[in-house]
């Protein structure tokens, strides 16, 4: 049982880091902007086709084409940001709420029409290791060094770096910060921009472990909406801990009962959290 | 006038011997649905290829030969059901009263060949059903519909077959399947079996749809099972194959549904490698008019290296799938039947199908004819075939059971 116990464990808290900054993204976009990103599974989506065709088509090892990834996603954000958001930004959330829905609606369309929903698989491995006696996927034990990397890079950016500095005071007064001469404008272009290279990333990640199709980002897009709950939305450090929290249960819990039951128990804690505490985690109170 | 009066004799004579040469012509017209359009469309038109295949050969040698030495030409009618349950007994229903037809194969697909099979015995014709695996069609008590593939209910039994030969020892096999009704039915009838064979089923549990992480389910498989079994479509199955060998989980096999057959699948690697995979006939298949003898049935039909050359020659580079093969062996099940009967009138050719057993290029086949589950195949086996690394070390499909279609011996597990 133990060791059952102990595999299921790090199998989960492994996955629970990319789950992780999947979260972060949603959670940066919210924190800044006050936006709800109904786009960002459908951006996983698309994280994990890039991966994919530079892999199959062109021969690229995943982990260099990852880089790439996260800077095409960057300018794809932007993008959307000028064509999509900017112009309501101000009018309230329900109206971002649906520009990011049709945003969302938009990528499906195409992508079931260019990919099909066809599962698609990168068939590359790193092979196992072994530590503790536990058996450890490579890609697994690889996306976890990177989400922790991005993690801190992330950190470092948003506590360290003069863009970062404006990025959190557009997110505490957006007013006051103008005031002080930040241009909300590129500040809330720039946030989303990370925002969609997070989701990009962790889909590029993803796709190292697990088969996709264009409509997969919509259960990591679930996943990363609860996870924001329990680490307390807009907080990226909480989104990390909500998808450690999540990876572990997803780990834990078919140790003891049907795998039928881990939305069970998972959605449970998400009202728990929503009725107890619904700052969640770490946000604050 | 006198010229008009011998044109009238002249055309009359013609119309005469013509229409007397088409007397002396029987044919039989053969009836069916093509999903020519919808999700089914792939697996349908190799089937409908298989069955056009037979179409052409039997009529090039003059048509089926009958007993008193005439012959009945085959001819075929059918209608694209879109692949849609609701058109198939629509369509059925025409074809038999408006097209007339004799006999009738099945469309591709459980699904679809359950609702033409009510229409087949509402209407007293023999309906040969091809694509179509479930058992449920033949417990309804048709008398008139006969199965050419081998059951979804002897799926997976065959590979327990396969692991007590290579190590009798084996006593524990853990089983993780979709939850879907396919699955579900193949790993019961599964469990069933490895129960009867004395053997224990140490971990039984279903996946959702769509799963791709497949770490909570192989962290909980009991240390020491013997086997590794279950799956569900093509997906899923390929990501539990290669969760299998990255977590390193140590069985002696790994047989799993769907997607071992498909070429795609030894894109895993090495991952692949020792996985078993049931299929319902392979262009590697051996069965030979030889080992038919050995086994004392009749051997009936092309061989499979001339039915793969008559395939080759009419489609080109496309290799037949088991969709193909099943087209064809459904046109010869009726083909021996009319042969044997040398009566077109649907008792006399159904008496002769309850009594077919022979072999094939696509195996065995036989039908159950207890009136429970009257129809269902019995003598078709499933083919295990096995990936094993080929001499140039990269992954190569070969057949590992029955014995009478083997083309290499199985192996176990830990000793890739």
């Amino acid at each position: 049982m133990f060791s059952h116990l102990s595999a299921s464990l790090v199998d989960g808290l492994l996955i629970g880091f990319v789950y992780g900054i999947a979260a972060m993204g949603l959670s940066l976009i919210w924190g800044v902007m006050r936006v709800v990103n109904l786009a960002h599974g459908a951006t996983m989506a698309l994280g994990m086709f890039f991966i994919y065709y530079l892999f199959s088509g062109a021969g690229m090892n995943p982990y260099l084409a990852l880089p790439l990834a996260a800077l095409l996603a960057m300018a794809f954000g932007f993008i959307v940001y000028v064509v999509a958001l900017h112009r309501v930004i101000q009018a309230g959330y329900l109206y971002t709420l649906l520009a990011t829905f049709a945003v969302n609606m938009i990528i499906i369309g195409i992508g079931t029409t260019v990919f099909t929903t066809s599962p698609r698989n990168v068939d590359f491995s790193l092979g196992s290791v072994t530590l503790g006696g536990e058996i450890l996927q490579g890609t697994r034990l690889v996306a976890a060094a990177a989400s922790v990397t991005i993690t801190g890079a992330l950190y470092l950016f948003l506590y360290f770096t003069r863009t970062g500095k404006a990025i959190r005071a557009v997110s505490n007064n957006r007013a006051a910060a103008e005031l002080m001469g930040i241009s909300s404008a590129r500040v809330l272009a720039l946030s989303f921009g990370i925002g969609t290279m997070l989701a990009a990333v962790a889909g590029s990640l993803t796709a190292t472990f697990f088969p996709f199709t264009i409509l997969s980002g919509s259960t990591y897009q679930l996943k990363s909406f609860v996870i924001c709950v329990l680490g307390g939305l807009g907080n990226p450090l909480g989104a990390l801990l909500g998808g450690l929290i999540l990876g572990a249960l997803e780990g834990i819990v078919p140790v003891f009962m049907p795998v039928s039951w881990v939305p069970v128990v998972e959605f449970g804690l998400f009202v728990a959290v929503l009725v107890i505490r619904p700052s969640g985690l770490m946000g604050a109170k | 006038m006198k010229k008009i009066f011998s044109f009238m004799i002249a055309l009359g004579l013609t119309l005469g011997l013509a229409g007397h040469a088409d007397a002396a012509q029987k044919s039989i017209l053969i009836g069916f649905t093509a999903s020519q359009t919808g999700k089914l469309n792939v697996e349908a038109t190799r089937q409908i290829n298989g069955l056009n295949l037979w179409v052409e050969q039997v009529n090039k040698a003059g048509g089926i030969k009958m007993p008193d030495g005439s012959h009945v030409l085959v001819k075929t009618k059918y209608y694209d059901d879109e692949s849609n349950k609701d058109r198939v007994q629509e369509l059925y229903t025409r074809l038999i009263s408006i097209d007339k037809a004799d006999f009738l194969i099945s469309p591709y697909s459980s699904g679809l060949a359950d609702a033409a099979a009510l229409i087949a015995q509402q209407y007293k014709r023999i309906m040969i059903t091809t694509g179509a695996s479930s058992d449920s069609i033949f417990k309804k008590g048709y008398t008139l519909v006969y199965m050419t593939y081998t059951p979804a209910s002897r799926y997976l039994t065959g590979a327990l077959n396969v692991l007590l030969k290579l190590d009798p020892a084996a006593k524990k096999i853990a089983i993780i399947h979709e939850n879907d009704k396919f699955s579900t039915d193949v790993v019961s009838a599964l469990k069933g079996y490895a129960e009867e064979k004395a053997m224990q089923v140490a971990m039984y549990e279903g996946y959702d749809a769509g799963t791709t992480d497949f770490a909570p389910f192989i962290n909980k498989i009991p240390k020491g099972v013997d086997a590794v079994m279950g799956g569900g479509h093509f997906a899923d199955t390929t990501t539990f194959a290669r969760q299998l060998y990255e977590k390193q989980v140590a069985t002696k096999m790994v047989a799993l549904l769907v997607a071992p057959p498909e070429p795609k699948f030894a894109e895993l690697g090495e991952a692949c490698i020792s996985v078993i995979g049931p299929s319902q006939w392979e262009p590697v298949a051996k069965y030979s008019p030889e080992a038919a003898k050995a086994e004392n049935v009749e051997w009936y039909g092309p061989t499979v290296a001339e039915f793969l050359k008559l395939y080759a020659d009419k489609y080109g580079k496309e290799e037949p799938s088991y969709h193909s093969a099943g087209g064809y062996a459904a046109g010869m099940i009726l083909e021996k039947a009319i042969e044997a009967s040398g009566s077109l009138e649907t008792s006399a050719v159904q008496a002769a199908i309850d009594k077919e057993d022979m072999y094939t290029f696509y195996g065995r086949i036989k039908f159950n004819t207890t009136p429970n589950l009257h129809g269902l195949q019995d003598g078709h086996e499933m083919i295990y075939i096995q990936w094993q690394k080929g001499k140039d070390g990269k992954p190569e499909k070969v057949a590992v059971w029955p014995a009478s279609a083997a083309s290499a011996a199985p192996m176990l597990r830990m000793s890739r």
